[in-house]
């Protein structure tokens, strides 16, 4: 039986870490909005729910997903102790599954016959299209049409799995506008539609939603630390795009004040380069996409075009919850370049015969500049989101390869 | 009294009902849209509905998405379409003026500097289509002070609780989203229209305006039956898409539209 959702005091009732998060939606979302609240009350607290919810993420997706202790790496580091949250071992590959299986069974259970998708890399949108064929659901993934050419891979997988993937041409073609089209279908098609949205952002209750699905990963690690190493890890470290599985993982310590997180941006090109999708690091506060977070904008209020080597970074928003734990000082955020990702890629792959996501590089890159300032007795427990399967043919296309 | 709430008054006491037509500021281009604002009343605009352009317009479709990509090109912001707005102003007094847009430009900006700056160019109401009142705690007393009318949209699926609290913190008007979807969409049902009007009657004094989905005249004409206004965006827009490159042929085909709705609303 899984752990019961932990109580937390945030968000409040209306969704609020702070001044961020909220419900910044137009009115015909407002009615959806309050039934998803609702349900996700009522069944976030039912341990039939809760029991079918354990028995899918243990025998479907394959859970719990390991903790590794990388012995080598450390020490060749020569610094504290890495461990991996083995998230890249889930079915489909990344920690995406977790939440698109919680919010499939609440899609079932309020009678939805329809889901529909955002997704960036593919890696949501494949996690979603995933659920809906097991549970025979009708879905929709959309995706930006410069993504769509950068990851066709992760679109065929989609289309096998019985999806239909719509190409979003709108503004800059990427994430963001996906998840513009996904809300005006869901505006269109509110009364049979399931809206499952892949990170921690969204009005409210997604932020809260998609953290009580994802916080598997860090009541996991938290136990299972605590089993191999008698106690808990000194720092966590996770990438940070949407943020889900960072939330994920910092969620169920966030009360362990001795235990310090950072959440890794991709920094691009490099953040004074401007070519980044860093809004922690280099954006301000603004509302986008249904809640107040940090954005990264221009001098109008305008959302301007975000760059990653990694699509599943390349967002300019963030979760709420984040710019919360970043202002409070909880965590911390910082960043790391293509470059540095890059690196940390192929030592990872080197030293451990591991292939991780490009996306969770840039949480690996991190570690790599923490670890060796920390002495060896201290625990780094990195969150491993995703494989890099999906990547081959970016990381083969950059270094100039041809398969 | 606010220039919304006379234009509305006066039209009851002519028994006529609003035809207010939606642009987006800057759309094709800068200097297009004072020239066809005043050139809308002329073909018998009684309020103006003018869209703020935005990265990222979740509620609109496909239409009023392009017109703000094509602003944008010409870097129209917030700023800039309230320069539109003082500029309409010096050669019309009277005829009322609504923002319409989304939040992020104006946190951008800062509620208070908006405020001031709208008021200044002459705007009257503003509609901010993702900020529902549960969020507005701080900025709608800033408009009423002002003198600016905040307008809320009410849609299909609101609670009568909604639309009470919408109805008490609103002014000038109500606008109804007359279906489940973006702004253009095309299925459009007027009778279930005209009986959510008739309810939401019972429970607020304010004008209703009716949107979304307002292709031609006939369909004007049958809203205006029941409805105090009529929004017309998505089939102006469109004319300003067929003809970018020709704004003597688009602002035509804006008047000739309008004009035809004029007639059909009055008869």
């Amino acid at each position: 039986m899984q752990d019961e959702i932990q109580p937390y005091d945030l968000p409040d009732e209306r969704g609020h870490f702070g001044p961020y998060g909220g419900i910044f939606v137009a009115e015909t979302l407002m009615e959806p909005l309050e039934e998803l609240k609702a349900a996700y009350h009522r069944y976030l607290k039912d341990p039939e729910f809760l029991a079918e919810l354990d028995h899918d993420l243990n025998h479907y997706v394959g859970r719990p997903s390991p903790i590794y202790h990388a012995e080598r790496l450390s020490r060749e580091l020569g610094g504290a102790q890495i461990f991996f949250k083995r998230e890249d071992l889930n079915h489909t590959g990344a920690h995406k599954v977790n939440n698109t299986v919680g919010q499939a069974l609440l899609a079932k259970r309020m009678g939805k016959r329809r889901v529909i998708a955002e997704t960036g890399a593919g890696q949501h949108g494949v996690a979603t299209a995933t659920v809906a064929a097991r549970l025979g659901m009708e879905c929709v993934v959309y995706m930006g049409a410069v993504d769509v050419q950068r990851q066709a891979l992760n679109v065929f997988r989609m289309k096998l799995l019985g999806a239909t993937v719509i190409a979003v041409e709108s503004g800059s073609r990427t994430l963001k506008d996906a998840l513009n089209e996904a809300m005006r279908d869901w505006v269109t098609n509110v009364d049979d539609t399931f809206y499952i949205i892949g990170t921690v952002a969204g009005p409210h209750p997604y932020p809260a939603m998609v953290r009580d699905f994802q916080a598997v990963i860090g009541r996991e690690a938290r136990r299972q630390m605590l089993e191999m190493t008698g106690r808990l890890p000194d720092a966590l470290v996770a990438c940070v795009g949407g943020g889900s599985n960072a939330i994920g993982l910092f969620h169920p310590f966030v009360d362990d004040r001795e235990v310090a997180m950072y959440g890794v941006e991709a920094a691009g090109d490099g953040i004074e380069t401007g070519r980044h999708s860093a809004p922690l690091s280099a954006g301000r506060p603004g509302v986008l996409h249904g809640n107040r977070t940090y954005l990264m904008e221009d001098e109008d209020g305008e959302i301007i075009e975000t760059h990653s080597i990694s699509a599943g970074l390349d967002y300019p928003g963030v979760g709420p919850e984040h710019a919360w734990l970043k202002d409070c000082g909880r965590a911390s955020y910082v960043s790391a370049t293509d470059a540095e990702a890059l690196e940390a890629f192929h030592i990872l792959t080197r030293s451990e015969g591991i292939i991780p996501a490009l996306e969770s590089s840039h949480a690996v890159a991190y570690a790599l500049k923490l670890a060796p300032t920390l002495s060896s007795d201290k625990i780094v427990l990195v969150n491993l989101s995703g494989r890099g399967d999906k990547d081959i043919h970016t990381i083969a296309t950059r270094e100039g390869i041809v398969l | 009294m606010s220039r919304l709430t006379s234009t509305f008054q006066v039209l009851r006491h002519a028994n006529r009902k609003a035809l207010i037509p939606f642009i987006t500021a800057g759309d094709p281009e800068p200097g297009f849209t004072v020239p066809v604002m005043h050139a809308m009343v002329e073909a018998g605009a009684d309020v103006i509905e003018l869209g703020v352009p935005f990265s990222d317009p979740m509620a609109d479709g496909p239409v009023i998405q392009k017109a703000s990509e094509r602003a944008l090109v010409h870097h129209m912001s917030l700023g800039k379409t309230l320069d539109l707005v003082a500029e309409f102003r010096r050669a019309d007094r009277t005829t009322p003026i609504v923002l319409m847009g989304y939040l992020n430009p104006v946190e951008c900006m800062g509620y208070q500097r908006f405020v001031d700056r709208a008021k200044d160019a002459g705007v009257d109401g503003v509609l901010t289509v993702d900020m529902p009142p549960e969020e507005a705690g701080e900025f709608v007393p800033m408009l009423h002070r002002a003198g600016l009318d905040p307008i809320f949209l009410l849609a299909p699926n609101s609670s009568d609780a909604r639309v009470q609290r919408m109805a008490a913190l609103g002014r000038g008007y109500l606008y109804y989203v007359s279906l489940k979807g973006v702004t253009g969409a095309s299925h459009l049902d007027l009778a279930e229209v005209e009986s959510r009007i008739a309810h939401i009657r019972s429970l607020t004094d304010l004008p209703i305006g009716v949107g979304f989905g307002v292709k031609n005249a006939e369909t004007a004409a049958a809203i205006g039956r029941f409805a105090d206004a009529v929004v017309v965006g998505s089939a102006l827009v469109e004319k300003i898409a067929a003809a970018q490159d020709r704004p003597e042929q688009a602002r035509k085909d804006i008047v000739d539209l309008l004009a035809v709705m004029r007639r059909a609303l009055d008869t």
